[in-house]
């Protein structure tokens, strides 16, 4: 572990230094257009936009830097070469895999927890105050958090065989598939298919649940969100992930470096 | 620690290529050899041969088709065998938002060495590969050369048993070149192996005390440079300077090569001492007599022109 923890720190630091938190100031600039913006709406809606406005954001910026800067996780060292020196040293593959995920999973926290945070200091503005209700956008921001690190496995696990071109594809297909698992289930055909239904059913339960994971609206409108999904999806983020590093690593411990 | 430091036997690569990675083409033939504990070995061999194939494979970058290794008396898949070698790759290309510091403090942490013992030798390689004036630029400011000197600090860095370098001095002007045969017969002298790939032929002849040279993929001689060249003598050379206008010697001296004043010729050992009445007799001044050895060039053209002859007959008698 303590390898991978040393890839991870030099992972997050690359996002650093190749200026990957600057969003953050895109992001800044948003919620105080917002908040200002906002100021002309009637009380109430105000709220609900910068809850809305600030979790969406955090979730797009957080995807983005998640496919893009995964897809090249492992694929960027092979091909630059920067892997040789590394792998000759006492480190195993998986450990560097690990190490990896767990450098932009580090990066996407601090950038959502600086997120999060510009969004409270929002909401502060146009309130003038923070209720108790207001901690499900905490919730909120970990669910997002859940979900990017889910999208981080799948981007490691096909940067590990295929360039950042279709690797960005497959990992957006995958998002995007992830959205509807729940369609999926209840699918009916027009004229009635039942295998059709149940291949799309079997589907649905292989495929990435990214549903689970939205709680925006109810975020946005301060409802409380049940113990039971916090515990059900970080069970189930973890061992998605779990399952796709596992796959990641048995891939990339047989692959031959040019 | 005398005995074999790395074993390599029977050791086999194919490269997939063409559509779908169908076809496959060989570049390393059942390779078996061994490198001596404490020794300077020179990898030598044109480019494709299967060199650095040889060292990715020990060093656990690619996989073999066939074969094994070892290294340290350890097979080459166990990785605690790691912390015991140095590798530089060829053309090494680091992490360019690291400064030289930063990336050997990083590579360090990957062995048992205490924060102050890593601190304490990223100083000493950096001021070993001549690097301490720029440890706090970012590499990718650093030239080619700089590169190869980060690559080899990293490479010694944790004072490995066994050290292989892939085309140690490429890249490198004169005085770097120099620099990485310093260090590597200092590494000789601390009691490593090293096991180096090079192009430049005057570099094995000068460091190692055995070379294995490859073409093809195949092994196609190893041992001592003087023995595998053969250390019989192919002629005799006369260098001389002419005193007068050499008309009494002109057929003899119209064999010999003239640069400025001086005038070199070759004979057999047989003509010598008819050669030098001669040229006495001309009034010439003899400056020397040498031996005429083959040179580990030598060896290695006529390995490769062998190599094509080969490569061309079978390529005809197919047709």
């Amino acid at each position: 572990m303590r390898r991978a923890g040393a890839v991870a720190l030099n992972t997050f630091r690359e996002a650093v230094r190749d200026r990957v938190l600057y969003n953050l100031v895109f992001f800044a600039l948003l919620m105080m257009a917002a908040a200002i913006f906002v100021g002309g709406i009637s009380i109430g809606i105000e709220e609900m936009v910068i809850k809305s406005l600030g979790l969406s954001a955090i979730s797009v910026i957080g995807l983005l830097i998640a496919v893009f800067i995964g897809v090249g996780l492992v694929y960027k060292e092979m091909e630059k070469r920067t892997l040789y020196a590394l792998l000759a040293k006492p480190v195993r593959r998986w450990e560097f895999l690990l190490g990896k995920f767990g450098g932009l999973v580090l990066t996407l926290a601090v950038n959502t927890l600086a997120m999060a945070a510009g969004l409270f200091l929002a909401l502060l503005y146009v309130k003038h105050r923070l209720e108790s209700a207001d901690g499900v956008l905490l919730i909120a921001v970990y669910f997002i958090l859940l979900k990017l690190m889910l999208v981080v496995a799948l981007a490691l696990l096909f940067s590990c065989y295929t360039t950042p071109l279709l690797a960005i594809l497959y990992t957006s297909a995958l998002y995007i598939a992830g959205l509807f698992v729940e369609e999926m289930r209840t699918f009916h055909f027009a004229a009635p298919n039942p295998a059709m239904e149940a291949l799309l059913r079997g589907l649905s339960y292989l495929l990435p649940n990214f549903e689970n994971f939205n709680v925006m609206a109810a975020a946005a409108h301060g409802r409380a969100i049940p113990g039971a999904l916090i515990i059900e999806n970080t069970a189930y983020s973890a061992l998605y992930s779990g399952i796709v590093l596992f796959v990641a690593a048995a891939v990339f411990s047989r692959r031959n470096l040019k | 620690m005398p005995g074999a430091a790395i074993q390599i036997e029977n050791l086999t690569k194919d490269y997939p290529f063409g559509f779908l990675h169908l076809k496959k083409k060989r570049s390393l033939e059942g390779l078996t050899m061994e490198v001596e504990s404490g020794e300077v070995f020179g990898f030598l061999g044109p480019n494709g041969a299967g060199k650095s194939t040889t060292i990715k494979l020990l060093v656990g970058l690619i996989f073999p088709e066939a074969g094994t290794a070892r290294i340290l008396g350890k097979p080459i898949t166990d990785i605690e065998m790691h912390g015991d070698i140095g590798y530089l790759p060829e053309q090494p290309y680091f992490y360019d938002y690291l400064t030289a510091a930063e990336v050997l403090d990083y590579f360090a942490r990957f062995h048992n060495l205490t924060a102050a013992d890593r601190g304490e030798r990223v100083e000493r390689m950096l001021k070993k590969v001549g690097l301490e004036t720029a440890r706090k630029i970012q590499l990718r400011k650093y030239s080619k050369g700089m590169l190869q000197r980060v690559g080899l600090a990293q490479a010694i860095l944790h004072d490995p048993k066994v050290v292989i370098l892939d085309e140690p001095m490429s890249g490198l002007d004169p005085i770097g070149r120099r620099e990485v045969r310093d260090i590597i017969l200092e590494l000789k002298r601390e009691g490593k192996t090293v096991l180096f790939s090079t192009h430049i032929l005057s570099d094995a002849e000068m460091l190692c005390d055995r070379v294995g040279v490859i073409v093809g993929g195949k092994l196609r001689g190893i041992g001592a440079p003087g023995e595998i060249v053969g250390m019989k003598a192919q002629g005799m050379e006369i260098l001389f300077e002419l005193a007068g206008d050499g008309r009494n010697a002109a057929a003899i001296i119209g064999k010999a090569t003239k640069t400025g004043d001086r005038y070199r010729l070759q004979v057999s050992e047989q003509e010598l001492f008819a050669a030098l009445e001669q040229l006495q007799g001309a009034g010439a001044k003899i400056l020397s007599v040498a031996q005429i050895k083959a040179s580990l060039e030598d060896y290695f053209m006529n390995l490769i022109e062998a190599d094509r002859a080969q490569a061309a007959a079978v390529e005809v008698s197919g047709t």
